[in-house]
């Protein structure tokens, strides 16, 4: 069964199997909106909250979503497979990996405190 | 004997969520072989070329990350006489006793003002499926998976790099073969240390989060076994980061990826030979993309962002 996935802040869509994670789904085919880290719940880079759709979740570092996140339907896109069509919205470290990104790319506008 | 004090980065203790995931990924991928099973689930394991009981603990906690990296010393009276220099420097040391992990003897441990715990134990039984000592062939029977033959060294994210620095040199008798200036002021982005010949034995990049693990690092022979790593990662679609690729900082040869709960792990070849008199080699800010990643010469997002 194939389900689709909306990612709200870029109203990118893709269809996502309940075979595979919303990050898989996304990455292979080639799309962009969620951050992609580790693949493994451990580090938190692809911290979404769904808006609206059912889903099931695999476990997740605690350090990176809590208890209250998890409550609120914050879960990382790489544990997390859909059991509907889903919306979600990007949380959290987006901005980070994004500033992180900025940094990168733009010589001439280096700051210490993107590298943190 | 010229080589005295801190020998090498010896017993590393890594955070897994899933046990049977980590088996999998440690022992089938990586190669390392499993030594024991404890009662309390930790997972002991080596390479194939390390004469130690183990060298890789894992335990099953409910986050990834880092609890320790532990470093043998040369004799229990190192132990003894390293002890109230620490305490000088200003760190507090506690106690932990013999056979907390199974054939090791007692350890020290402290925090860095990174928020990294390190240990130090000179005291370690030889593994039962040591390398061979007489007349010894090259292994004892072909490594699984990619071969990791020994844990290598690890990079750790955190605040007051200067000051572990200053720990690992004053205090330890470390040495920095390599370093990353900021753009401004005197410090550093990024240090490289080591006790021994290899260019870093443990690494740290300046981060706002304490104690943050960016990779644990396993040694192969050549960039053969490079592409042979990297092969095996596509075949068990095992998560990766980035590679083959070559590091311009240490000049090593390497593939990233990641272990099924989100901690980094990295095979690594080559690398330059380290000595205590040559200069440190230094990286501009402006060109430290092609001192992470000699070929693309770029960073990507993960390197900075993506840690346990």
């Amino acid at each position: 069964m194939r389900y689709r996935v909306t990612i709200e802040n870029c109203s990118e869509t893709y269809p996502c199997s309940e075979q595979q994670t919303l990050l898989q789904g996304m990455e292979q085919l080639g799309k962009r909106g969620i951050p992609v880290g580790c693949r493994g719940g451990g580090c938190g880079v692809c911290r979404v909250q769904v808006t609206s759709g059912t889903f099931s979740k695999a476990k997740m570092s605690r350090s990176v979503i809590s208890e209250a996140d998890e409550s609120k339907r914050i879960v990382l896109a790489c544990r997390c497979t859909p059991t509907s069509d889903l919306s979600i919205s990007v949380v959290g470290k987006m901005q980070k990996a994004l500033s992180a990104q900025r940094l990168i790319e733009t010589e001439d506008d280096v700051s210490v405190a993107a590298v943190g | 004997m010229a080589f005295k004090g801190v020998l090498r980065p010896g017993l590393i203790q890594i955070r897994v969520l899933n046990m049977d995931e980590a088996i999998n990924h440690y022992q089938n991928i990586l190669g390392l072989n499993i030594v024991s099973t404890e009662a309390d689930g930790r997972v002991y394991l080596k390479g194939w070329d390390e004469f130690d009981h183990h060298s890789v603990v894992l335990r099953q906690a409910e986050s990834a990350g880092l609890d320790y990296v532990a470093f043998k010393v040369d004799s229990d009276d190192y132990l003894r006489e390293i002890e109230p220099k620490i305490v000088a420097w200003g760190l507090e040391v506690d106690h932990v006793p013999a056979g907390e992990q199974p054939g090791v003897g007692r350890r020290i441990g402290f925090t860095l003002p990174t928020g990294h715990r390190i240990e130090l134990y000179h005291q370690i039984d030889m593994a039962e499926d040591h390398p061979g000592i007489n007349n010894p062939d090259i292994y004892q029977r072909r490594p699984d998976g990619m071969g990791a033959s020994r844990f290598d060294h690890l990079l750790c994210y955190g605040p007051n790099i200067g000051k572990a620095r200053e720990f690992f040199c004053d205090v330890l008798d470390f040495y920095q073969p390599e370093k990353v200036d900021l753009p401004e002021g005197d410090g550093s982005l990024a240090i490289w240390l080591t006790a021994s010949n290899k260019a870093h034995d443990i690494a740290f990049v300046e981060h706002e989060e304490p104690g943050k693990l960016h990779h644990v690092a396993f040694l192969l022979q050549d960039w053969n076994e490079v592409g042979a790593a990297a092969d095996i990662i596509s075949i068990n679609d095992v998560s990766l980061d980035i590679g083959p690729t070559r590091h311009g900082i240490t000049r090593g040869q390497t593939i990233y990826f990641f272990d099924p709960s989100g901690n980094r792990n990295e095979v690594y070849a080559g690398g330059y030979t380290a000595y205590p008199d040559h200069p440190v080699r230094s990286w501009d800010f402006d060109h430290v993309g092609k001192g992470i990643f000699y070929y693309e010469r770029s960073l990507n997002d993960r390197f900075l962002t993506v840690l346990t």
